[in-house]
């Protein structure tokens, strides 16, 4: 054995993306999705919202970010004041949107703002007209019919959609997957007696289960995501089953089973990754649909708990104000922006995973362009 | 009139446009075919043989497909960018084609005889009762039995060699006057090869057609062409006459490939060998459900009460067309599916044995599969590939003592261990069958399943491996059982065969005796049908 050889490192390059080393196929992908420009410029957009909406309390907030008083600072947004830390009266915490506290602090210091001094909850109770109240300087979208600020809530609302969405595809998908992987794996009779289970299941009328079972439980983040998983898991168990169904004869797999590798390492080392595509491109589609769901919820009064933000109830708030048509434009254009943005992602997706899509340019050519016409492998 | 030009094509060139730009797959190919004649076009898997092929009737995915140069006349007509309506009187009407894969060529939804009725009606614009009675005629031409019965039949009620008589009789069906062939054997059993080829060449002599082989098969090439053409690479290295370039071939490739097919005898096998493996009356049968209960009415017996013994040093060589049941005999004893009778190792009764206690034999009954392609997991590295049995085993006890084991694996398949983090679509079949090679042999195994280990790979390729494992075997007394469908192979390297015919043995016995004095009419008629291309007429082999 040669010592050169082994210390001869890997003498070809290795494609990279994000400075981490790929596999070609990946760096195929990759290339793949890039080239699709609209995915692309829906997938950066989507990650700026969503990276906004993340930081959303220091958007949009009723206390401000940092208040210098008397040669201290304070940090509201952060920590809770009394309001005789600004030489107030009350030992409750302090309102910093009180023109009273207002000028308690400007006398002796500064205060800075968030862009919009709103928080989701925030009243406005210093409104020109009555609730709902157009778009203006200080309520750039307007008003909802309680006075509270449409764009904070809709930046609050726009977080806790996605991240719901984003919490429940993720748990429907290790769900499905696990239960697809087991089906389609061990097949017979497993199988088929999965299979009839999940036929029942999703045979049940999802959306009057869902608003019986929210009548039942308080609804809340969690309460709500648990009850949308019982339904959500079974969207990928399909596909995942017939990844596994046809991954377990496959050459390879057999191979490592004679070489007495147990069941679960070999689902997971060597059946997994061929799912894995599959589900990949789910995942946006999913998303959406979880996003949508949520939305409708919302939107009958069976979702969220009241005064929560989120879409569904602006967009009720607009079906009940038809004078005040902000509130149905918001309500329309934010989740049709962002619907449209995710489809798009997962269109872009899709076609990137696709193997029978034309490679992009920057792709490793393949060695053999031409169909392989010739010398099939003899049946035996 | 013998010898008039029919197809004329010169200095022929096809790219394929891919991103980054341009595969050629045929550069300056130039080549006749004459009435009545015999043209074979022999290479190797992508040497551009069925492209070219397939650029005559202008059947190439374009507008990726692209001819930079070149010409195609058929009596003079230039096909070369024809447009459409010229092409499609020249298709399946005066040159006609027969596709490679019988199962896939014919639609599935439509009866044979709408199938051949098509052609007839779309080029002859024939009514419905007459071109039922050309079907009929057609049908019988190609030999397909009780033809009357078949007309309302589907394909998939047909068997491979039956479908592909369909097949020719659909290319038949306009008279056509030139034939081209794609491979037209390949996916056939030796027999119904044999047959095939028989009445391929009947019917040129009565049609006078012209024949356009393109095979791999140097035997084929020898059994029917008058000429052939080498190609290699896109290009076309020799061209003579069939007795004169196989007698003498100028072309170094030519001579390569002549001298590729599988030669050499096993060695002989050390006398003091002990048994290995001791499988008897070895049954596998996949129940027939029927009825609403899913009641088992019958069994199809894919292996069906058979007796192997391997021992050290020794290959016993499994012989058999599709369907025989040899490759389920292989996975049978190596337990990977279940099946019935005793199979002993050394001195432990394998059968009944729990997974757990099954796993430390797993190191050394291992399995070869037939396709390099499939074997491997595409998302493992060479090394990782490789690794798995030793991680599995717990042999080696630090990572550097299993590097150090993966190269030595490596070198001794003759691989070069620096490419070991390459990923298997990186390697060539015949590489890539050495690495299913050395991730059986990196465990150090006693027994050595090959199910069909040689079959998807080109024949110069086959040679090789076939050397390398009788080097592994005599280095190491491994036990081979050494399942094929092809005669040749098996005679290079098998010390006793076993001839499987619908999950039995036909006949058992040494390598010589079979090979040279066969008993059983279906070994007889198996033999024949591989070595000369003869047909048997034996009741035996059914088409």
């Amino acid at each position: 054995m040669s010592e050169a050889a082994l210390s001869r490192q890997e003498d070809f390059a290795h494609p990279r993306v994000l400075g981490i080393r790929v596999r070609p196929i990946t760096a195929r992908r990759v290339a793949n999705f890039r080239a699709n420009r609209r995915g692309l410029v829906a997938l950066y957009l989507f990650l700026a919202l969503f990276l906004v909406t993340l930081f959303a309390e220091f958007l949009a907030n009723d206390r401000p970010l940092l208040v210098k008083y008397e040669g201290h600072y304070f940090v509201p947004i952060l920590a809770t004041y009394p309001e005789t830390a600004f030489g107030g009266e009350f030992e409750t915490e302090a309102d910093y949107r009180d023109p009273y506290v207002r000028d308690l602090i400007s006398a002796k210091g500064w205060a800075v703002w968030p862009l919009i001094p709103f928080s989701y909850r925030t009243i406005n109770y210093d409104l020109g007209q009555p609730a709902p109240s157009p778009p203006s300087a200080v309520n750039w979208l307007g008003t909802d019919d309680q006075g509270r600020d449409v764009l904070a809530r809709l930046i609050y609302g726009l977080r806790i959609s996605i991240l719901f969405g984003l919490t429940l595809t993720v748990f429907a998908s290790i769900i499905g997957i696990f239960a697809g992987a087991v089906q389609g794996y061990f097949a017979g009779w497993t199988d088929l007696i999965f299979q009839r289970v999940i036929e029942i299941w999703s045979g049940m009328p999802q959306l009057y289960l869902l608003i019986i079972m929210s009548s039942i439980f308080v609804p809340g983040f969690w309460t709500l995501l648990i009850i949308f998983l019982l339904f959500e898991w079974m969207s990928l168990v399909s596909v995942v089953r017939a990844e596994f169904l046809r991954a377990r004869n496959l050459d390879y797999v057999r191979a490592a089973r004679a070489l007495g590798q147990p069941d679960r390492v070999i689902m997971w080392k060597h059946v997994l990754p061929n799912a894995v595509v599959a589900t990949i491109t789910f995942l946006p589609f999913n998303l959406t649909g979880g996003i949508s769901l949520l939305t409708g919820l919302d939107f009958l009064g069976l979702g969220l708990p009241p005064g929560s933000p989120s879409l569904g109830e602006l967009v009720s708030q607009g079906k009940a104000n038809l004078q005040a048509p902000w509130l149905g434009f918001t309500a329309f254009f934010s989740l049709a922006i962002l619907l449209s943005l995710l489809v798009f992602i997962g269109e872009a997706m899709r076609d990137a995973f696709d193997p029978r899509k034309a490679m992009a340019p920057s792709a490793p050519a393949p060695a053999a362009a031409p169909p392989p016409l010739d010398s099939k492998a003899q049946t035996p | 009139m013998p010898g008039e030009r029919l197809l004329e094509i010169s200095d022929l060139a096809v790219e394929f446009q891919v991103p980054g730009g341009a595969v050629p797959a045929v550069r300056g190919v130039s080549l006749h075919l004459d009435r009545g004649e015999t043209l074979a076009l022999v290479g190797e898997s992508g040497s551009g043989k069925s492209v070219t092929a397939l650029s005559v009737l202008q059947l190439l995915p374009y507008p990726s497909a692209r001819h930079p140069r070149g010409s195609i006349r058929y009596r003079g007509q230039e096909l070369l960018g024809a447009p459409e309506k010229v092409l499609r009187t020249v298709r399946g009407n005066r040159i006609a084609m027969v596709f490679q894969e019988p199962m896939t060529s014919l639609n599935p939804l439509h009866t044979i005889e709408k199938q051949v009725g098509e052609v007839l009606s779309i080029h002859k614009g024939m009514g419905k009762a007459q071109a039922r009675a050309r079907v009929l005629e057609l049908l019988l031409l190609v030999g397909l039995p009780n033809p009357e019965q078949r007309l309302n039949a589907y394909p998939h009620e047909l068997s491979g060699g039956q479908r592909q008589r369909v097949m020719i009789a659909m290319a038949l069906a306009n008279e056509p006057d030139i034939l081209i062939a794609d491979e037209p054997t390949t996916a056939l059993d030796v027999t119904i090869q044999a047959q095939i080829l028989e009445l391929m060449k009947g019917l040129q002599a009565r049609f006078g057609m012209a024949l356009l082989l393109i095979t791999h098969d140097l035997g084929v090439v020898r059994k029917m062409a008058d000429r052939v053409c080498v190609m290699n690479k896109g290009e076309i290295v020799e061209h003579g006459e069939t007795e004169a370039v196989f007698r003498a071939p100028q072309h170094p490739y030519t001579q390569r490939l002549l001298a590729s097919e599988p030669k050499g005898n096993p060695a002989p096998p050390p006398a003091d060998a002990r048994t290995v493996v001791t499988a008897s009356e070895i049954k596998v049968w996949f129940p027939i459900k029927a009825g609403v209960m899913r009641r088992v009415v019958d069994h199809v017996k894919a292996v069906d009460g058979i007796d192997v013994t391997v021992r050290e040093g020794h290959t016993v060589g499994v012989v058999g067309e599709s369907g025989s049941g040899k490759t389920t005999l292989g996975l049978a004893l190596l337990r990977l599916i279940s099946s019935k009778g005793s199979i002993r190792y050394g001195d432990k009764e394998l059968q009944g044995l729990q997974f757990r206690d099954m796993r430390p034999l797993r190191r050394e009954m291992q399995i070869v599969f037939q396709d390099p392609y499939g074997s491997l997991s595409p998302r493992m590295s060479v090394a990782e590939i490789i690794e798995e049995g030793l991680q599995v085993h717990r042999i080696g006890g630090s990572a550097a003592e299993r590097e150090r084991m993966i190269v030595s694996a490596l070198e001794e398949v003759g691989l070069d261990p620096a490419t070991r983090h390459r990923y298997p679509h990186e390697f060539s079949g015949g590489q890539r069958q050495r690495v299913a090679i050395a991730r059986a042999m990196v465990l150090k195994p006693k027994f050595v399943v090959l199910d069909e280990p040689t079959s998807a790979l080109d024949m110069s390729v086959q040679a090789q491996i076939v050397d390398l494992l009788r080097g592994l075997q005599e280095k190491h007394r491994l036990a081979y059982l050494f399942i094929s469908h092809d005669l040749k192979v098996v005679r290079a390297l098998s010390d006793e065969v076993i001839v499987m015919k619908a999950g039995k043995v036909v006949e058992h016995g040494s390598a010589q005796q079979i090979f040279d004095a066969p008993r059983h009419p279906y070994t007889q008629a198996l033999l024949k049908a591989a070595l000369e291309l003869k047909a048997a007429d034996t009741p035996e082999v059914a088409s």
